[in-house]
């Protein structure tokens, strides 16, 4: 390491109690008096507000909605089943990350595949799944490219270097999403009334200020991007309580150590290259257009539904589930009647109760 | 699933990959969304990839601006 590396980081003041005191006390002094609804976007914001037990520290008619922002979960059961549909085929190794793995399809899960003798592997990258390809010419590997725009460039990068290393082995089944059209259906929903954002801080990472503006510019509705520290959260918020004291609009950064106004320009045309937009399908949120990625014609032979044209079985939605009504911050999980009698994280109905980062999940361990 | 972990680059490697120090554990992530990296620069580490560099400067006036907020409020 080189000596400015040990120029000592201070990541645990944004966990200092004291510095927490003072914005919490701020919160109180901006919040407005008939309360305030803000919604955490992302379901990693989710799990940090209940680990650090967070909802306990707003005031008293101050609701935080927990959103849309876990891929796993927003995966529509269609394409649950086409990845499954995926491992059935003939030579195929799945390779993708283990929450997708215990996801409920319509009649069955990878796991359950597995069990079957289906070939699935858990890898933590893309680039794990390129690995996998190299050594074993004989098996066709078919990587689940599940996630937003924090993980769609990684995916477009694997799939360039797949392309430059002249891989026939190694093919993407795309459901990659982006936040900014979630999030323009759910202020839409009458039934949700969100006052103002948390927004996203990984996904800023990648697209930066811009695409949110439309929000504040369009509808009023002020978001703050943070980070995953208690302070970082507890700094967006504050941030909110003052826009909403001030009666403004903006889009403002409370995480600037790891989000530039402009984004990160590199990873946004690496996504560019290789996916183009295209209506995608949400659970809960249904139909968006321009909010999925689809790989472009030039990396066709990297498309595994192009090279293996799956069948796929008719789709049937979990009996009961309110993912949907939860993804959208328009139920609480307690408020489903499955939460914790029939749906359970060793027995999830829903995919909300089977990824780290669901709320139903959150939820489950934290309340 | 947007989890992404601060690391310090240990050393750079050949194929655009480098050695970092993730807590403690070293290994090997891929720089190709943030070639500009350089050792001992602190990344932003998801899934195998370095997304950008932590800006150590901006990490401290984030740090000054949570410790004005109190007074902030007071003024408002
Ligand atoms: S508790 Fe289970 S059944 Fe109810 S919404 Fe959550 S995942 Fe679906």
């Amino acid at each position: 390491m080189t000596s400015h590396a040990s120029a000592a980081f201070d990541l645990d003041a944004f966990k200092d109690p004291a510095l927490a005191l003072g914005l919490v006390e701020s919160i109180n002094k901006l919040a407005p008096v008939e309360g305030m609804t803000l919604m955490e976007v992302c379901g990693t914001h989710t799990v940090s507000i209940a680990r650090n037990g967070i909802r306990d520290l707003m005031p008293q008619n101050t609701r935080l909605a927990s959103g849309p922002g876990c891929p796993v979960c927003v995966t529509s059961n269609k394409d649950i089943d086409t990845i499954i549909a995926l491992s059935r085929v003939e030579g195929v190794t799945i390779a993708t990350f283990g929450d997708m793995t215990r996801v409920p399809g319509s009649t069955s899960s990878l796991l359950e595949e597995q069990a079957q003798g289906r070939s699935v592997q858990i890898v933590y990258s893309p680039l794990d799944a390129l690995t996998l390809a190299q050594e074993n010419p004989q098996q066709q590997i078919v990587f689940v490219g599940v996630g937003f725009e924090t993980t769609t460039p990684l995916v477009a990068m694997a799939i360039k270097r797949a392309a430059a290393l002249g891989l026939e082995n190694f093919s993407v089944y795309a459901v990659h999403k982006n936040m900014p059209g979630a999030l323009e259906v759910i202020v839409n929903d009458p039934r949700v009334k969100i006052d103002a954002l948390i927004l996203p801080g990984h996904v800023s990472t990648i697209i930066g200020v811009k695409p949110y503006e439309f929000l504040a510019k369009k509808y009023g509705i002020p978001g703050v991007i943070t980070g995953f520290e208690p302070n970082d959260i507890l700094q967006g918020v504050a941030m909110l309580a003052r826009q909403l004291h001030e009666g403004r609009a903006d889009i403002e950064i409370a995480y600037a150590r790891a989000v530039l106004p402009e984004g990160n320009p590199i990873a946004r045309a690496a996504i560019d290259e290789v996916f183009e937009t295209c209506t995608a399908t949400w659970r809960g949120l249904g139909e968006i257009a321009n909010s999925g990625y689809k790989i472009r014609p030039e990396f066709k032979q990297f498309d595994a539904v192009a090279r293996f044209a799956p069948e796929v079985e008719p789709t049937r939605e979990p009996k009961g589930c309110k993912c949907g009504d939860v993804l959208r911050g328009a139920m609480s999980p307690h408020e489903c009647p499955l939460f914790r009698t029939v749906c359970t994280p060793e027995n999830p109905v829903g995919p909300c109760m089977v990824s780290s980062e669901g709320s139903c999940a959150a939820y489950y361990r934290y309340y | 699933m947007c989890l992404a972990i601060p690391a310090v680059i240990v050393e750079k490697k050949e194929n655009g990959l480098a050695e970092v120090d993730i807590l403690g554990v070293h290994r090997d992530i891929a720089l190709d969304l943030t070639p500009q990296a350089e050792t001992g620069d602190y990344v932003l580490v998801h899934a195998g990839f370095a997304i950008e560099v932590v800006d150590q400067q901006y990490a401290q006036e984030t740090l000054d601006l949570i410790k004005q907020f109190p007074e902030l409020a007071e003024q408002e």
